[in-house]
Formats: C-alpha cells, sequence, structure tokens
C-alpha cells in the first residue's frame, strides 16, 4: 500500500540553517547536510531545503548543500526557493535533486511551468502555492513573494490550471496558519486535494500530532510537510509515524 | 567498472553517489566504448519516454545498449530506465521502446481518489528473487514516482510486485537484466542493499 509521507522542511540561507534547530549530538546544528543526516536515520520519507537567500551570488551556496547532501543521504530531496529559469531547475537536478518547487515565477509566467515539465519531466516539478482566505467562505488567495504579494488568483483554481501544465505535485502553505502551531488549513487542504488528480503536500501551522494526523485524513493530504516540531525535537519523525500508524494512517516505519 | 549511462536525463548524481556509498566503483558516461569495458551497465532516467528514447538515438546509444545486453553481463534498469527496454509505450501517442522486452507501457488507470503520479513509498513483493534482490526483507518499502507502468507479454519474467489500487509489476528480471520501476537510490537502506547486490552480481 502506498504510505503517507513525512516531510521535514530546512530553511537555508546563505547555506545555513535558519530557524531554530535544536539537535543534540550535533557538532553543527546550522549545517543543512547533518540535520538532513539525522532526519534521514530517523526515517524521514522526503526532504524539502526551502532557500531564502536573499541575495543571487549567494545562490551558488544552495548549490554546494544539495551536492554534499545527496551524497550522504539517500532519498527524495525538493529544493524551493529562487528558482527562475530551466538552467536553475537543471543546475539543482544536477546537484542531486529530485525536485524543484516553483512558486513565485509560477505566478508570473504560468507558461515556465509547462516547459519545466515537458523538459525535465511533471514527477520533478512541484508548485508551490501561498493562500490565504479571503473575506469569502471557502475561498483562499494566492499570495507571491514569500507572502507579501496578492495575486487575485483563487487558490483552488491555481492548484487546478497547474496540474493542467503539468506540475507533478502541489506543495500548499496556509499563511493564516503558518507559524502559529494551530494546525493546517484542513478546509483549503481537502478543497485543493479533493479536485487535483495529483498528489498534494499540506504545510504551514503544525504543532502537535494529532495534525500531521488530521491533516492525511481530514485535509486529505497525500503528505505532510513539517519544520519546527522536528526542528525543536517535540517530536521525532519515529514518534510521529508511530502515532500515525496506531490510528491506522499507512506510513513507512520500520520495526525498531 | 560499473557504467552508468548518460544521456542527458534525469537525476544521474545520486545513482553514482549510491554506488560510490556501497563501495562499488562506477562511472557516469555516454561513451561506447566505456560501455563496452564495463562489469555491469545501468540504465537510469526520468523524464518523457519519448524524450529519452530520442536521446537515446541522438547520443547514438541504442546499440552499446543491445550489445551490453547480448554480452550477458549484469545490466539494470531503473524507473524509465525499465520502461525504455519494452516493446512500445502509451505516454504522449505511442512511442517505440527499446524492444528488447516484449511488452506494452501503459498509463495507470485509476479510481479518481488514487492520485497519479503513484509517488511516494510502497511495498515490492518479491515473486522471483533475482540476484540484486536477495537479502531483500519480504514487503520493503521502496520510492517510485511514475504514472506509467510496465505489462510485459511473458509473466515468467516479473520478479516484483506492487500494490496501486491493482497489482502492477514493479521489476523484472531476464537473464542478465534486472529492472525496476522504483528507485533503489532513493530508498534509503533498503535501496543501498539492492545496489550493492546488484554491482556484487557476476
Amino acid at each position: 500500500m502506498l504510505t503517507k509521507r513525512i516531510i521535514p522542511c530546512l530553511d537555508v540561507k546563505d547555506g545555513r540553517v535558519v530557524k531554530g534547530v535544536s539537535f543534540v549530538n550535533l557538532r553543527d546544528a546550522g549545517d543543512p547536510v547533518e540535520v538532513a543526516t539525522i532526519y534521514d536515520r530517523e526515517g524521514a520519507d522526503e526532504l524539502c531545503f526551502l532557500d531564502i537567500t536573499a541575495s543571487h551570488e549567494n545562490r551558488k551556496t544552495i548549490i554546494e548543500v544539495v551536492e554534499q547532501t545527496a551524497a550522504r543521504v539517500f532519498m527524495p530531496l525538493t529544493v524551493g526557493g529562487g528558482v527562475r529559469t530551466l538552467d536553475d531547475i537543471r543546475t539543482l537536478l544536477n546537484a542531486g535533486a529530485d525536485k524543484v518547487s516553483i512558486n513565485t515565477t509560477a505566478v508570473q509566467q504560468p507558461e515556465f511551468v509547462r516547459e519545466a515539465a515537458q523538459r525535465f519531466g511533471t514527477q520533478c516539478i512541484v508548485v508551490a502555492i501561498d493562500a490565504k482566505q479571503s473575506g469569502q467562505a471557502d475561498r483562499w488567495e494566492v499570495f507571491t513573494h514569500g507572502g507579501r504579494k496578492p495575486t487575485g488568483l483563487d487558490a483552488v483554481e491555481w492548484a487546478r490550471r497547474m496540474e493542467g501544465y503539468g506540475a507533478g505535485e502541489i506543495l500548499l502553505t496556509s499563511m493564516d496558519q503558518d507559524g502559529r502551531q494551530n494546525g493546517y488549513d484542513l478546509a483549503l487542504t481537502a478543497a485543493v486535494s479533493e479536485r487535483l488528480s495529483i498528489p498534494v503536500i499540506a504545510s504551514g501551522g503544525v504543532g502537535t500530532l494529532e495534525h500531521l494526523y488530521d491533516g492525511l485524513v481530514k485535509g486529505k493530504a497525500d503528505a505532510v510537510l513539517a519544520a519546527s516540531i522536528f526542528h525543536y525535537r517535540t517530536y521525532t519523525i519515529q514518534q510521529a509515524k508511530a502515532y500515525l500508524r496506531d490510528r491506522e494512517v499507512p506510513v513507512r516505519l520500520d520495526p525498531a | 567498472m560499473i557504467a552508468i549511462i548518460d544521456y542527458g536525463m534525469g537525476n544521474l548524481r545520486s545513482v553514482f553517489k549510491a554506488f560510490e556509498a556501497v563501495g562499488h566503483q562506477a562511472v557516469v558516461t555516454r561513451e561506447p566504448r566505456a560501455i563496452a569495458n564495463a562489469s555491469h551497465v545501468v540504465l537510469p532516467g526520468v523524464g518523457a519516454f519519448g524524450d529519452c528514447m530520442a536521446n537515446l538515438e541522438r547520443y547514438e546509444l541504442i546499440t552499446p545498449i543491445q550489445v551490453a545486453i547480448q554480452s550477458g553481463k549484469p545490466f539494470l534498469g531503473i524507473c524509465l530506465g525499465l520502461q525504455l527496454l519494452f516493446t512500445e509505450s502509451e505516454e504522449f501517442g505511442t512511442h517505440k521502446g527499446l524492444g528488447l522486452i516484449p511488452g506494452r507501457v501503459k498509463k495507470f488507470s485509476l479510481d479518481p481518489s488514487l492520485k497519479v503520479p503513484h509517488m511516494g513509498w510502497n511495498e515490492i513483493q518479491v515473486v522471483r528473487p533475482a540476484p540484486p534482490l536477495v537479502g531483500i526483507a519480504p514487503g520493503s518499502y521502496y520510492y517510485f514516482v511514475h504514472s506509467y507502468y510496465v505489462e510485459p507479454v511473458d509473466s515468467t519474467i516479473i520478479a516484483t510486485v506492487t500494490e496501486y489500487g491493482k497489482p502492477f509489476v514493479s521489476a523484472v528480471w531476464k537473464d542478465n537484466v534486472v529492472a525496476c520501476q522504483f528507485h533503489p537510490e532513493k530508498s534509503q537502506a533498503v535501496g543501498l542493499q539492492l545496489i550493492k547486490n546488484f554491482g556484487a552480481w557476476t
């Protein structure tokens, strides 16, 4: 049976993990490669790096991080942030990324998603959507530029359009919930997942293991992404998976 | 030396690093001579079937692949590298494959509640333990990402099956050729075990 995926996400700036990471037994908790290695050992199903490097000159540092990670960790790796050209995608894939996530550029040039999917295959094109509740019930608006810029696009419609353009997966972040540890926006997640035939990753708002369960079951997500609950060691990946397995959510959990 | 065939598609670095991690020497190449001299050959690949065939033609790799398979040396196909061995695929119209294994590559047609691509970790059931699969525990999880699956004419070559809505063929084994739909290079310990076994297969 296909299992639900648990994906820890690392925000990387100028080659270093930002947002707190509190692992014991790590020489350097700011080193994304070391953190990736820990998550690998714990049985994470995939890893996500989000490059939030501000300046263009520092872009090459994420390439080095991806190269070093791919040499040590043998699981799927998604890299997002600042992907603007087909060359950007080629460079990341050559460095060892399996998928790239595209956000702002998809809104600015939707055809870019189509070209990227045709060139590299739909399986490696993830479209990231940052969505926020609009005034109306069950409507969410897409934002870009790290959530600063409203677009007027309806999130569900936009997700469907991106599926049609060849996105292989949608990474859906609720801006209302992100960072609040109150749980995913389940109505948003379910609305998108039910209307798409490609996988949807829920993101934004996890504080407890129950939130992961709700995202997968009530939100009907195919995968759940979380950052701080794993970084701060509130829970380990195994604890999350054991919790889900006990509640009959199919997860990949090797017998300890 | 293990030759990993580079025809401009997909993330070859992971395949290379996986062999390196388990102590097998490998090289990423599109040189016919390197492929001919290799002890083992790997055909990886992600992307669209038609583009991949076009690239194999462009880089004049079809004959070296056929020769490698006929020579009897261990050959591993991964993901699209499995599908390309078949007669034809229905991806974006009909495309001819390498025709080394009779059969077709078909699109998943499933209950709408099941997402396509089939993406994530799923179990393999070993039907015939090909040498690279020896020692892999029953029901091990491997990482998959694909929208098409293979249907060999000769069902006796099926090595593993996986369930997604219905059972589909997730690996085949015919003589010196083992090819899998899943990605061992992305499947953590059980994946590396398969890679290690393949490199040790003679």
